[in-house]
């Protein structure tokens, strides 16, 4: 390339870009959208950000962030400013001794709770709890219907569930404070995937952390312990925004799918994405039964 | 995060250093112990025979972009049933790393016996050897540099990548930062990565300086009389 030519090319890529980040700050602030490091979460993210986009909102996702003591400094400091969060977990993160546990008495709590840089939109009726769950042979063998009956036989039994459950009081501490339970050990698996539900089906593990969203748990016959004492909060579905970012269209926006969001959606849904569908297929069906999609 | 070095709970305690870090020396000598008898004998007859060799260097370079974490989850989902104890994790762990171990050692035996200079070679044959007694007094020796260079590669890559074994539930230092990652603990994780840096370190200049001893001294020159 002669010189000439060689300064013509630098000067119109130089202007280019001017032209170009001038423009997208014109085009309006963009909204990033994080979730945690399980599908589901993933699925609620991706449904957030179909929704914003039909309103012409322009949306970048960061999903597969990691646990929620990952995603919520990431909240706080700006690196996000959406995430689809459950009420009673997130309760439990800011205030480790809180006693609230039905739907009400959580989202009241949380709004107390909540820093001021963000704000908490309407919950949904829908709810993933984490549940203590058993093969239908171990509940059988040991007549295992609640969590307290796990007490005279836990010291035989290995629990299995998410590397989180180590420091957290919703595991394995919790359950040593609240219900009495020293487990022989505790495997560290995944967020209730396929490392948890093999290892359980196979007996590397006895008990497990699952979801109550997962699947598994009616197609191989599961048990879900019930949990009396209430160490597993009410887990309603509710997004947790950045007050910055916060709009009208925005918190309209939300609230409709938190109002339209069924505990019977996300099993369906869950099952859909463990037959492997993408997980913006999934929530472009929902989005678009719903009305809410371009 | 020095202070985390300084507490003693975690050194001993559960998920202690000393536990983990045996543990992550455990799988890894087992590991390589496997894959250094599997591949030497390959290399061994590659080398002294030279048939095969496009076939060694095709399927080496095969295992070679398997990926380990996902073949760890992919053993331990296919194996599970048939172990009910911790086996199911141990097993699909020794795999992966025995199949990241193969290629090294298996290409330094061959490449090792390959590079023996050919008159070294005709003149045993000249001396009357038989090919068995060639390649064990005179091209095993020859070739010990490159050999160690190849186990030396492969325990290198054994030992960083046994910290996927801690995503299985298993033990080893990955426990340290998968644990960290988890609990937004960066103490933790940081200690983790630095230990198995460190234990990597100590690994490498354990075998540079066994290629002192094991190496015959006319080859390295060392000897004082030409």
């Amino acid at each position: 390339m002669t010189i000439k030519k060689r300064y013509l090319t630098l000067f119109s890529a130089a202007m280019l870009s001017v032209a170009s980040s001038v423009w997208a700050a014109d085009a309006g602030q963009k909204v990033i959208i994080g979730s945690a490091d399980f599908p589901e979460n993933q699925l609620l993210a991706t449904i957030y950000a179909g929704a914003l986009e039909a309103q012409n909102i322009q949306v970048e996702k960061k999903l597969n962030i990691g646990s929620r003591e990952v995603y919520i400094p990431a909240l706080l400091d700006g690196s996000i400013n959406v995430i689809p969060e459950y009420s009673g977990a997130l309760l439990s993160y800011l205030d480790a001794k809180n006693q609230a546990h039905s739907s009400e008495e959580v989202a009241a709590a949380l709004v107390t709770k909540l820093p001021e840089k963000v704000k908490m939109l309407n919950t949904s009726t829908a709810q993933n709890s984490d549940v203590l769950a058993v093969t239908k042979k171990t509940a059988d063998k040991y007549k295992l219907k609640t969590i307290d009956d796990l007490k005279p036989i836990a010291g035989q039994l290995v629990l299995g569930g998410p590397a989180e459950w180590k420091t957290r009081h919703e595991g394995v501490s919790g359950l040593r404070e609240v219900y009495g339970l020293n487990f022989k050990t505790f495997k560290v698996l995944d967020v209730a995937g396929p490392l948890t539900l093999t290892a359980l089906k196979n007996n590397q593990i006895q008990v497990a952390d699952l979801t109550s969203t997962t699947p598994e748990i009616k197609k191989d016959h599961l048990v879900a312990l019930d949990d009396p004492k209430h160490l597993f909060a009410a887990q309603n579905i509710v997004p947790i925004v950045a007050v910055s970012t916060l709009n009208p269209t925005i918190e309209s926006t939300l609230n409709k799918i938190s109002a339209q969001l069924t505990t019977e959606d996300l099993i369906a849904m869950n099952e859909q994405l463990a037959e492997f569908t993408s997980i913006d297929d999934v929530a472009q069906q929902w989005l678009t039964k719903h009305g809410l999609s371009k | 995060m020095s202070d985390w070095f300084f507490t003693l709970s975690h050194w001993y305690g559960d998920d202690g250093i000393v536990p983990l870090l045996l543990q992550h020396m455990a799988y890894s000598a087992v590991a390589l112990a496997i894959a250094v008898t599997v591949a030497f004998p390959v290399g061994c007859y590659t080398g002294h025979t030279g048939k095969g060799e496009a076939l060694l260097i095709g399927i080496t370079n095969a295992l070679r972009s398997l990926p380990s974490f996902g073949l760890i989850i992919l053993l331990v989902i296919l194996l599970a049933g048939y172990f009910e104890s911790d086996m199911a994790f141990v097993l699909p762990c020794i795999i992966v790393l025995v199949v990241l171990a193969l290629p090294p050692v298996a290409l330094g035996v061959h490449a090792g016996i390959r590079s023996v200079d050919p008159n070294v070679h005709d003149a045993a044959k000249g001396i009357g050897l038989t090919p068995l007694q060639v390649l064990m007094q005179v091209e095993l020796p020859c070739a010990i540099p490159l050999i160690i260079s190849g186990i030396r590669s492969a325990a290198l890559q054994i030992v960083s990548t046994a910290t996927i074994a801690a995503y299985v539930s298993l033990g080893g230092l990955g426990r340290l930062i998968i644990d960290g990652r988890a609990a937004n603990d960066f103490a933790q994780m940081t200690a983790g990565a630095v230990l198995v840096a460190l234990l990597a370190l100590v690994i490498d200049v354990f075998f540079s300086l066994s290629e002192k001893f094991v190496v015959s001294p006319g080859l390295s020159r060392r000897t004082k009389n030409p």
